[in-house]
């Protein structure tokens, strides 16, 4: 049983002022695939470093198990790591890279040939365990790195953008061996990317990481559903979420057309931002009127990009519809919303997510 | 420089880039000729030597023979090889087997003020050669060490240990951090990662920097005269004995350079592959 813990860990790298991981408190628990997950700079490669021993802490702990490895060396915290560019060593043979780890802790040269092999009939890997990293595509490098983390049987699986150097049809696949693998070895993992989609498919819990500071941790689809602020609603969904500042006027307006909320708002609620996802967004026939922009079809689904005059600014917006879908570039359109929106406050956290419908001018305000 | 626009850059015309190649045959032909007269030179008489250019000659081996008999009480072409060899290659070993550490503590894991480090490395050479010699010739007459090998391992092994921890440093940051950061998960001890990863990876800057520390020892002249001039000494040393006060020498001199020549010659032409891989390590991945 192999729980991770994150206590107020904090890292602060040489020279800078403002901490790469900012007092991080996280709980990975036993067999779960943890994302870390945000743009570049969030410290989410930082985060996982410290894990590995191979960044230092400043302050706080970290924890593998019940042990305080915070000043254990990586080689023994009991932990395997597959880099970004799968870090494989290149004079190497494919069973010597598998057996490597094996080989430095002293594991007899029968078992570790076992060993290999056994990893390598998994990974399909047995025809390439002679030939050199070199000599391998992409996509069989990859799974050599995958090998040389599980052949050693470590408590805990560290993955730093594993497949971010896959080409994309190869990462969608790649992806879902990997999150077979997982469950099947169930061994905890933390994985970090900076892709979101992936983090959505392939994390029991992500944690949004923005500028060193947790920001949330939740299931997939809390973090879609319910965002804290308004940085986890717009970097979580494919198409980002429809954001759009309204100000303090009640009740809150989108160019000219009133929101009609069904929850009532707190008197101190202050300025706000309304969030709505795209597939919120109904383009026809609503009161707010709009421009289409590009229509992108994918096929199974749309992309209606629309601009909105508001406040004396052109607002982009996006909607997802289903098609069949007529309507081409520059036509004019009624948009409306249906379904949930998030009400965002001044300091960007999340107040309230009422469903909400949009109405002509002075319709709700004079109601 | 006077404006005019039209004029195209140089190497877009034929017959600039026809000439550009053609100054470098010429430039290179320049340096090559003295190497080739002192080549030809050496297979020649005296006479024929000292007297006005002759391309048409008998060749023989008789200056070649010469130089290497052993006359009594002078330093022997035998004895000044092994000198050489022996002094060259302890101190290049003595060389690597100081500067790999020095390299790592200044590439890998790099130590607190390893710039400041690496300058001092470098200002060690800053020195004319000239300036040091007689603190040195006192030193060694102190320890003894006068028209010994070690006076010269010592000192072989001081002058190419800067440039073997500058060359050696940049090919260690070349190395990807995360090879060495996979092997330190994996287990790797410090000796581990040295031998299953630097050193494999470094194999061919490390073959480079030898062959110069090789070169450069090889060659050195001036403290081998000043500190070892007699028994022990070194091929410079011995192919400036061949200089005589009386007599035509200059065919006897020339053999005794080729004779000194080949060795390095040799060692670049080998290594030639490896060493300019070991050079362009940076630039090309």
């Amino acid at each position: 049983m192999t729980e991770v813990r994150y206590v107020e860990a904090t890292r602060t790298y040489p020279g800078t002022d403002t901490p790469a991981v900012d007092s991080l408190s996280l709980d990975i628990a036993d067999g779960e695939l943890l994302v870390l997950v945000g743009p570049s700079g969030s410290g989410k490669s930082t985060a996982l470093r410290m894990l590995a021993g191979l960044e230092p802490l400043d302050a706080g702990a970290v924890f593998i198990g019940d042990r305080d490895v915070t000043d254990v060396r990586p080689r023994d915290r009991d932990i395997a790591m597959v880099f970004q560019n799968y870090a494989l060593y290149p004079q190497l043979s494919v069973a010597e890279n598998m057996g490597f780890a094996l080989k430095q802790h002293g594991v007899p040269k029968e078992e570790r040939t076992a060993r290999v092999r056994e990893t390598a009939r998994i990974l399909d890997l047995e025809p390439f365990l002679d030939r050199k990293p070199r000599q391998l595509s992409g996509g069989q490098r990859q799974r050599v790195a995958m090998g040389r983390a599980i052949v050693r049987q470590p408590s805990v699986y560290l993955m730093d953008e594993p497949l971010s150097n896959l080409d994309a049809k190869l990462r969608v696949q790649t992806r879902t061996e990997v999150v077979e693998l997982q469950a099947r070895l169930g061994v905890s993992t933390v994985y970090v990317t900076h892709d979101q989609v992936e983090a959505m498919t392939m994390g029991h819990r992500v944690a949004v990481l923005r500028a060193g500071v947790l920001q949330q941790c939740d299931a997939p689809s809390t973090l879609y559903h319910e965002p804290v602020n308004l940085f986890v609603a717009g970097f979580i969904g494919s198409p980002a979420m429809n954001l759009v500042d309204v100000g303090d006027a009640r009740p809150p307006r989108i160019g000219e057309s009133e929101l009609a909320l069904d929850a009532a708002l707190p008197n101190d609620a202050g300025k706000l931002t309304v969030g709505f996802r795209p597939e919120s967004l109904r383009v026809g026939d609503g009161p707010l009127p709009a421009r289409i922009r590009t229509v992108e079809d994918l096929g199974s689904e749309m992309f209606v990009h629309v601009a909105v005059e508001h406040h004396g600014d052109t607002v982009p917006l996006i909607a997802k519809v289903s098609p069949p879908f007529e309507g081409t570039a520059g036509d004019q359109v009624g948009l409306q919303i249906a379904g949930t929106t998030h009400l965002f406050g001044e300091d960007g956290s999340r107040i309230a997510s009422p469903a909400a419908t949009l109405h002509s001018p002075g319709a709700v305000s004079r109601s | 420089m006077s404006g005019d626009d039209a004029t195209p850059a140089v190497g877009e015309r034929r017959w600039v880039n026809a000439a550009l190649g053609g100054l470098a045959w010429i430039t290179a032909l320049i340096f090559f000729f003295p190497v080739l007269w002192m080549v030809l030179n050496s297979f020649k008489s005296e006479q024929d030597a000292n007297t006005s250019p002759k391309l048409t000659f008998d060749p023989t081996l008789d200056r070649y023979r010469e130089v290497t008999e052993s006359a009594g009480g002078l330093l022997s072409f035998g004895e000044a090889f092994t000198n050489s060899v022996v002094i060259v290659l302890v101190s290049t070993l003595i060389v690597l087997a100081l500067a790999i550490p020095a390299a790592y503590a200044l590439a890998i894991k790099p130590i607190v003020k390893w710039r400041d480090v690496l300058f001092f490395v470098i200002s060690t050479k800053f020195l004319p050669v000239v300036a040091s010699i007689l603190p040195l010739w006192i030193l060694a007459r102190d320890l003894d060490l006068l028209n010994t090998r070690v006076v010269l391992i010592i000192l072989y092994t001081a002058i190419n240990l800067p440039l073997a921890v500058w060359m050696l440093r940049s090919f260690f940051v070349e190395i990807p951090r995360e090879l060495i950061e996979a092997a330190e998960i994996d287990g790797a001890r410090l000796r581990g990662q040295l031998t299953s990863v630097i050193l494999p990876l470094a194999a061919p800057g490390i073959a480079a920097t030898a062959l110069l520390c090789v070169i450069f020892a090889w060659n050195e002249f001036f403290y081998a005269v000043q500190l070892n001039p007699v028994e022990g000494s070194t091929v410079p040393v011995w192919v400036t004995t061949n200089v005589s006060t009386r007599g035509e020498f200059l065919a006897k001199l020339s053999a005794a350079s080729v004779l000194a020549c080949i060795p390095v010659v040799l060692a670049g032409w080998i290594a030639q592959k490896r060493m300019i891989r070991g050079l362009a390590m940076g630039a090309i991945k």
